[in-house]
């Protein structure tokens, strides 16, 4: 069972001229078993958004509430977000130098589970996990996200997103800088995830093209740092077709 | 410090072949104690060096007490031992070096014996030379000279590993003949009221590689100078530093890469961490492209981890070229505090923020650790760091 629900929430950062508010007001919930694709233009606070709900240091809460399955999320250290069952796919994932792929999985799992894998299973997992995402077996003893290609470093979320099971997951922008082929690669890799009992997925997108190959239940238009229109999948064609310059009018005006 | 014209002939017919460069780097270098006066702090060399906690090791401190012990092993074809009289006198100055402070040059002239490690040419050593040299009381000031000589197509890693308490004036000098692989490692592992100053200086002879690894984690005050000079073309020297310091230690390495012959290489990577209150580490890295020294190639880099308040970590790269006709020349340092982003990617997984922390000091020092390439030092150099985790970073955060 997973349900994530967010109310109201709104959200600075810090800039030189002090605090900025980037989210508005954004009220969504994320029912067990649901996708829910939010699409946007640049600057509109997707990212923002995702980073919040993870716990990024940079950003402030000034109001409303988080929770999964009816427990405050903004109250939880960002490790304790990720061990209740909140996954973050990163846009930009961060280099950590001398630090293993193979060690850097097994700690993040040991720390979800509260219990070591067990080794045999686990290093079975861990090379399945990789050869679905086209990731060499050697991939394992590189240095986490160093010297990785954009590609390798987004296959290298989803095949986290698949080892560590949260109950709800935020990809943000993971189809950014992807071929098609590797699109393809990472879009299996979610669909996987999907097809297990109760998942939640939020999936923050720039473009339509990933919504091919993912097919939400819901997509969200994210204006100005708030929630502009709702609706099925279908609203992610009129976006193709028209673009976001309606919203964008309606926010200016 | 002040330079007697004598001394500067001295020097001069030590390398007649070199030009005499003029810079603090590299002051002439003299044999007689009295060309050499008691630093005051002042002198670039020892500006940040705490003069007073050396208890007189600088200055005229007795360099004849016993407060060390030291025990070996010799690998088949390798002899190690401790040699006095004229063999030892014979020894001063061999790898074509002169004392350039006073405490080298006390050590040469005062210390009646030298510690022989030699591997005669075509020998190589079936495992480490490891010379463990444990001391018995801070108290006690002593001065030890040491030679490690490579012979010519030699192959051989000696670990200098020190424990224990002692103040102890040290230095270290290293032969590497044509063609010789040599790998040196100087372990800093003293109990906390130690002091420890020495210099290694090492000749790098035609086609020869040379590893010096210097590693410091305990001690009150350590600092090393390590020095290299080649000996003709080909030769290179890969110097690594690993260090952490604690509440109040000062640690302080030195290196010198002097390209004193053509085609040369040197590569030097230094990291270290700081934790607790008045932690101090410097690292000053000089490297003289010499006129002779065309188609050299030389990199140095300084990285310090700072894991606490109250740390302080001077990191000075000085580069000086006499040349342009050279491969590549460059530098890079770096003082940081942990990486708010790699902390959060790495919590965002459900890792707590402590072994985040510590994940992100481990690797930091992984790769430097791999680069010493003797597996028995690398498995206790990473214990070792986790011990240094264990003291403070990771205690604080419970």
């Amino acid at each position: 069972m997973s349900k994530l629900v967010i109310t109201d929430l709104h959200v600075t950062v810090d800039t030189e001229d002090g605090p900025k508010e980037i989210l508005k007001g954004v009220t969504l919930t994320i029912n067990e078993g649901e996708t829910h694709a939010i699409m946007g233009p640049n600057g509109s606070g997707k990212s923002t958004l995702a980073y919040s709900i993870a716990g990024h240091p940079k950003y402030t809460i000034t109001g409303g509430s988080v929770t999964l399955d009816g427990q405050d999320v903004l109250s939880l250290s960002v490790d304790e977000r990720a061990r209740a069952g909140l996954f973050l796919a990163m846009q930009y994932p961060v280099e950590v130098p001398g630090v293993s792929v193979s060690n850097f999985l097994r700690t993040a799992k040991t720390a979800i589970d509260g219990e070591a894998p067990k080794l045999r299973t686990w290093v079975k997992d861990v090379n399945a996990a990789l050869e679905q995402l086209n990731l060499d077996p050697s991939f394992g003893t590189r240095s986490v996200n160093e010297g990785f290609s954009g590609g390798e470093k987004k296959r290298h979320e989803i095949a986290q997103l698949e080892l560590l099971d949260p109950q709800v997951a935020v990809l943000d922008e993971t189809d950014s800088g992807l071929d098609i082929d590797a699109l393809k690669v990472v879009s299996e890799g979610v669909n996987r995830f999907r097809a297990r009992e109760g998942k939640g997925v939020l999936l923050i997108t720039h473009y339509t093209r990933i919504l091919r190959y993912i097919e939400p239940d819901f997509v969200h238009v994210f204006v100005d740092g708030k929630v502009a229109e709702s609706g099925g999948k279908e609203l992610a064609d009129e976006l193709e077709a028209s673009g976001y310059d309606k919203y964008l009018t309606k926010a200016n005006a | 410090m002040t330079v007697t014209t004598d001394s500067v002939r001295s020097a001069l017919e030590q390398a007649p072949a070199l030009d005499r460069v003029e810079s603090h780097l590299h002051p002439a270098g003299s044999f007689e104690v009295s060309d050499h006066e008691v630093p005051t702090g002042r002198e670039e060399i020892w500006r940040f060096t705490p003069l007073k906690r050396l208890k007189g090791l600088h200055a005229d401190a007795p360099l004849d007490g016993r407060n060390t012990k030291a025990t070996w092993n010799a690998p088949e074809g390798v002899s190690v031992g401790v040699v006095t009289g004229d063999e030892a006198r014979a020894l001063r100055g061999v790898s074509g070096w002169a004392p350039n402070t006073r405490f080298t040059a006390r050590v040469l002239a005062e210390v009646p014996a030298t510690l022989l490690v030699d591997v005669p040419a075509d020998v190589e050593a079936s495992e480490p030379i490891v010379v463990e040299v444990d001391g018995t009381d801070a108290d006690v000031t002593s001065g030890a000279h040491v030679v490690l000589r490579f012979g010519t197509h030699s192959k051989a890693v000696v670990v200098l590993n020190h424990t224990g308490s002692a103040a102890v004036a040290a230095v270290v000098e290293v032969v590497v003949a044509d063609g010789a692989e040599a790998s040196v490692v100087s372990i800093q592992d003293w109990a906390d009221d130690a002091v420890h100053l020495s210099h290694h200086q090492a000749r790098v002879g035609r086609d020869a590689t040379y590893k010096h690894a210097a590693i410091s984690f305990g001690g009150d005050l350590v600092r090393m100078d390590a020095n290299v000079t080649y000996d003709g073309p080909g030769g290179s020297a890969e110097l690594l530093g690993l260090y952490f310091a604690d509440a109040g230690q000062h640690i302080e390495h030195r290196i010198f890469a002097d390209h004193t012959a053509p085609r040369t290489k040197s590569h030097a990577v230094y990291k270290g961490a700081l934790q607790g209150e008045k932690a101090h580490t410097v690292w000053v890295g000089n490297v003289l492209i010499r006129k002779v020294a065309e188609g050299i190639e030389t990199y140095e880099e300084n990285r310090n981890l700072v894991l606490t308040d109250g740390c302080h970590a001077d990191s000075i790269p000085n580069l000086e070229i006499e040349t342009g006709e050279i491969v590549g020349a460059g530098h890079a340092s770096a003082t940081a505090r942990f990486d708010d982003n790699q902390l959060f990617y790495l919590q965002s997984r459900g890792v707590s923020e402590k072994e985040a922390q510590r994940l992100v000091v481990h690797g930091f020092f992984n790769d430097l650790i791999r680069k010493v390439g003797v597996p028995s030092i690398e498995e206790r150099l990473l214990a070792t760091v986790e011990a240094e985790l264990a003291k403070n970073v990771l205690k604080e955060l419970f």
